[in-house]
């Protein structure tokens, strides 16, 4: 269907544009202006038209989490936040490390036909961190790379072979820096869990971890995503990497991004996070580097936990919250806190998210018709109880941060279909 | 805040004497004298001294029986409860400042019960007031007096002496 | 974040929780105290009780166990003449899944009062006194690593007695820090009363830097730690700590950081011992110490009951 949409304000973080202007779409795809005939047009009324959202981690089901929503309430939530793909991660029961389950998860995602769910595949047969998952067969079922999900890896020779193996067919390993042993906290180590008297993961399992990959993939020449840094140390290993001209790119999620460790306040286990919430200096450090690009791409790490999982004693709370409706709102508050341009605060969460995943994502003729009309000026706070999310639960709700946040998504469309508004 | 025309040194020298009268019955001989916090124990000082009696008169506080705990909580400021002497088997004389509803007595009373059994038990006040919301008496008073239900007395020490004052409660 | 007001306060800045010592204001902490004196004299009565709870219902909830703490806390209840009940949660409802909330909605169901709560997570007292029905009040009886309110009051009525005043004095608190809920009530209550002096001694395993931030020296030679100290707060060692690659064992641990007669020799000469049980003999403190003169490990104890007695009639008599 030929769509024109005029009358909006164009921003495109690839090119750094941002102006007014129209856009044309046909046959799921953008198309030049000159020479369009449309069947329908849609009046912008200069609200703002961007790519849609690259999300590099969401989960449709949180492991452990009794949630029965299924697929389609996290996928609802995601494109009435404006996110067109998303990367969720194999940890599901069962764990996707065959072909097949790869295949019914895809085929489910496209029966609901929202946003494009890009999986990841197990590293390792059942993420057990022994034996190698058969990553050819994984990867051609549609999987955009390998993962460990949450289990960090005991064997750091089983690592090894299996970032080895990944090497030689050029697929990208992702893993979160974590080391095995030190990395069994539940909140960040430091005087606040100290005088919570709460187990703390100290900074040293996300360096010790970060050293050990980095050798791992000089002596492999494996690439390598690593999802969701938390601290100012792991941030200066990564520079020191990407220097040295390591194949390696990083997130940061939005949680790290804007709250520390003082938002567990009196134990709120809406807090509780995995990676765990820092100091400050550590979240300033986070955000100078996504400024920079030494961090690639900004994740909303969305997890829907039910209600049950999460009202338990801070420990014992399954760590995660729902923010896959958040991540634009919190790209672009971060965008303002920092005094970057709407181009610079959307980069991290379009186009620099999909070269991640060796994509494009622009406002671009050619390119695929995944659009998000916003109104930039509209305020809002966050409502667990509004949130399209089979899991209510984020530290970002009004009642606990005192947030108010910009941008309200006004349409969505995928592949040129509207899905949202 | 009035005056009214009470002379505490008057009610006092009243009070006094009829105490004086009281402990040389011969049921009253041995007995303690006990004031109740805080006005009560100020006078029940003043008695002591005044009697001649050796050592000090025994503190009661109403703070562990008031029936208001429950409105109120506990409140943060009595002294507690100190008797110097075992009371079983004692005449006791509980003396007060004033004596309005009863219920500060009542209070008192179960107080001084978890500490033994006084042979007799009798209070003695400078004023008597109108208003009772309990069945409680004073045997010896130096005034009995009415005030409107608005009004409230008080015993206030004022640096030189005491002073008796109505206050709008 | 939003900064709000303690859960344990109401608007009004009155307790109506005993959660953590950290948040309670001075003036709560002392007027504590001062009420704890009244209590104290209840037990030399004829007649061991007040009618302060008459007619209320305290719950036990004791999600860890501790018959010493639980028996306290009765005694204590009932010295009030509230009628008490014990639920050894760990061996009942729990086991068989019911979530905490639904144990705790069943109970406030049952017209519970009070609920006097030990668990084994930090926080989870925050939780329940968050869910539970308005009239109803909690009171921590141990979260944890995180906090042991009444511990840390008693304390402090104990150093109160023997010292009076405690903006002159240095406090040593010697043991397993980082895993004690009695050190962080204590280094609270110590810091809102003015203490100058406050040490953590241990090894570097147990007593770690982080410390310094919530007010105390940190000091990993025991004999520099209770150097010229008035007093002396021993923590108990647990077994465990062996087997977490913590210590090497109980017997090096005692070599180092035991309290000898020897070592307490360098503390004042009027330095008093604490403790607050059980006690290892041999491994965190020698006996004669713990039996000696310098010891108030006993009237601890009796503090406890009537430091409980204060906290529970102080907490029912104010509204949410």
């Amino acid at each position: 269907m030929k769509l024109l949409i005029e009358n909006a304000r164009l921003v495109d973080p690839a090119s750094g544009r941002d102006a007014p202007g129209s856009l044309a779409m046909a046959a799921g795809r953008i198309v030049e202006l000159d020479g369009f005939t449309p069947e329908q047009r849609l009046d912008a009324q200069g609200a703002l038209l961007i790519p849609g959202l690259v999300d590099l981690h969401a989960r449709l089901r949180a492991p452990g989490s009794a949630l029965e929503g299924g697929i389609d309430s996290e996928l609802r939530a995601a494109v009435a936040g404006g996110v067109t793909t998303l990367v969720c991660p194999p940890d599901t029961d069962p764990v996707l490390d065959e072909p097949g389950l790869v295949d019914m998860l895809r085929w489910r995602c496209e029966r609901v036909g929202l946003s494009q769910v890009l999986p990841l595949g197990a590293l390792t047969r059942g993420l057990g961190g022994e034996a190698l998952a058969e990553m050819g067969a994984l990867v051609a079922a549609g999987c955009v790379g390998l993962t460990q999900g949450e289990q960090a890896t005991r064997n750091t020779a089983v690592l090894w072979r299996a970032l080895q193996y990944a090497a030689s067919f050029g697929h990208t390993v992702w893993l979160r820096p974590i080391d095995a042993c030190l990395g069994g906290g539940v909140a960040a180590a430091g005087p606040l869990a100290t005088r919570l008297g709460l187990a703390g993961v100290p900074v040293m399992a996300e360096t010790v971890a970060l050293h050990t990959l980095f050798e791992l993939m000089r002596a492999t020449g494996a690439r390598v995503h690593l999802q969701r840094l938390s601290s100012a140390a792991g941030v200066a290993l990564l520079r020191q990497a990407k220097a040295e001209g390591l194949p390696v790119t990083a997130d940061v999620s939005v949680h790290s991004l804007h709250l520390t460790d003082t938002d567990i306040g009196h134990f709120d286990p809406a807090a509780r996070l995995s990676p765990p919430l820092r100091q400050q200096r550590d979240r300033d450090a986070l955000r100078a580097a996504l400024q920079e690009g030494t961090l690639d791409a900004l994740v909303s790490d969305h997890a829907p936990i039910d209600a049950d999982a999460k009202t338990l004693p801070f420990a014992e709370a399954l760590p995660g919250a729902s923010s896959i409706e958040l991540l634009l709102s919190l790209a672009l508050h971060w965008g303002e806190q920092s005094g970057l341009t709407r181009a610079q605060a959307l980069a991290p969460v379009t186009t620099h998210a999909a070269r991640v995943l060796g994509r494009q994502a622009s406002l671009q003729p050619g390119a695929p018709a995944d659009l998000v009309l916003l109104d930039a000026a509209a305020r809002w706070t966050v409502r667990e109880e509004a949130l399209i999310s089979a899991g209510q639960c984020t530290p970002f709700a009004f009642q606990r941060s005192g947030l108010e946040l910009p941008g309200k998504v006004l349409g969505t469309w995928v592949a040129g279909r509207r899905v949202f508004g | 805040m009035t005056a009214l025309a009470l002379d505490y040194e008057t009610l006092y020298a009243e009070l006094l004497a009829q105490v004086r009268a009281l402990l040389m019955r011969p049921e009253w001989v041995g007995a303690q004298l006990v004031g109740i916090w805080s006005g009560g124990a100020w006078l029940a000082q003043q008695l002591q001294r005044d009697l001649g009696r050796d050592g000090a008169p025994g503190v009661i506080s109403s703070r562990l029986h008031r029936d208001d705990f429950g409105q109120r909580g506990l409140s943060s400021t009595a002294d507690p409860t100190k008797l110097p002497q075992s009371i079983d088997g004692a005449p006791v004389l509980l003396v007060d400042d004033v004596l309005w509803t009863g219920r500060t007595t009542r209070a008192v009373l179960n107080e001084l019960f978890d500490y033994g059994r006084p042979a007799r038990v009798a209070l003695a006040v400078l004023v008597d007031r109108n208003g009772r919301e309990l069945p409680i008496e004073a045997q010896l008073a130096a005034a009995r007096i009415s005030l409107p239900a608005t009004q409230r007395l008080h015993l206030r020490a004022d640096g030189v002496g005491f002073k008796l004052e109505v206050e709008a409660c | 974040m939003l900064s709000r007001r303690h859960p344990q306060l109401n608007k009004n800045g009155e307790l109506i929780h005993l959660l953590s010592i950290e948040g309670l204001p001075q003036s709560v902490l002392t007027h504590i105290l001062d009420t704890a004196s009244t209590f104290v004299s209840v037990s030399d009565r004829d007649v061991k009780k007040v009618p302060l709870l008459r007619g209320k219902s305290v719950f036990n909830l004791f999600f860890e166990n501790s018959t010493r703490t639980r028996t306290t806390f009765e005694i204590a209840a009932k010295r009030l003449s509230a009628d008490v009940l014990n639920l050894d949660i760990a061996r009942s409802s729990t086991a068989k899944g019911e979530t905490l909330l639904d144990t705790v909605a069943n109970l406030s169901a049952m017209h519970a009062d009070m609920f006097v709560v030990r668990h084994s997570e930090s926080g989870a007292p925050y939780l329940i006194a968050q869910h539970c029905a308005p009239h109803v009040h909690v009171v921590n009886a141990g979260d944890g690593r995180h906090s042991h309110p009444t511990q840390g009051l008693l304390d402090m009525y104990t150093i109160r007695h023997y010292k009076r005043d405690f903006t002159q004095l240095s406090v040593a608190i010697v043991g397993d820090i980082v895993h004690s809920r009695v050190a962080r009530s204590d280094i609270h209550a110590l810091a809102t009363l003015g203490v100058p002096d406050i040490r953590a001694v241990g090894p570097k395993t147990l007593v770690p830097g982080d410390l310094r931030e919530m007010g105390c020296r940190v000091c990993h030679d025991m004999d520099e730690g209770i150097a010229d100290c008035d007093v002396v707060i021993m923590l108990r060692l647990q077994n465990e700590r062996m087997n977490g690659a913590l210590l090497p064992s109980s017997g090096e641990y005692f070599q180092h950081y035991g309290l000898t007669e020897a070592r307490l020799a360098k503390a004042k000469a009027d330095c008093i011992v604490m403790h607050p049980g059980p006690i290892n003999r041999g491994v965190e403190i020698d006996s004669r110490v713990a039996d000696g003169p310098h010891s108030v490990i006993l009237p601890q104890v009796s503090f406890g009951i009537a430091v409980r007695m204060a906290v529970m009639a102080i907490l029912a008599g104010n509204e949410a």
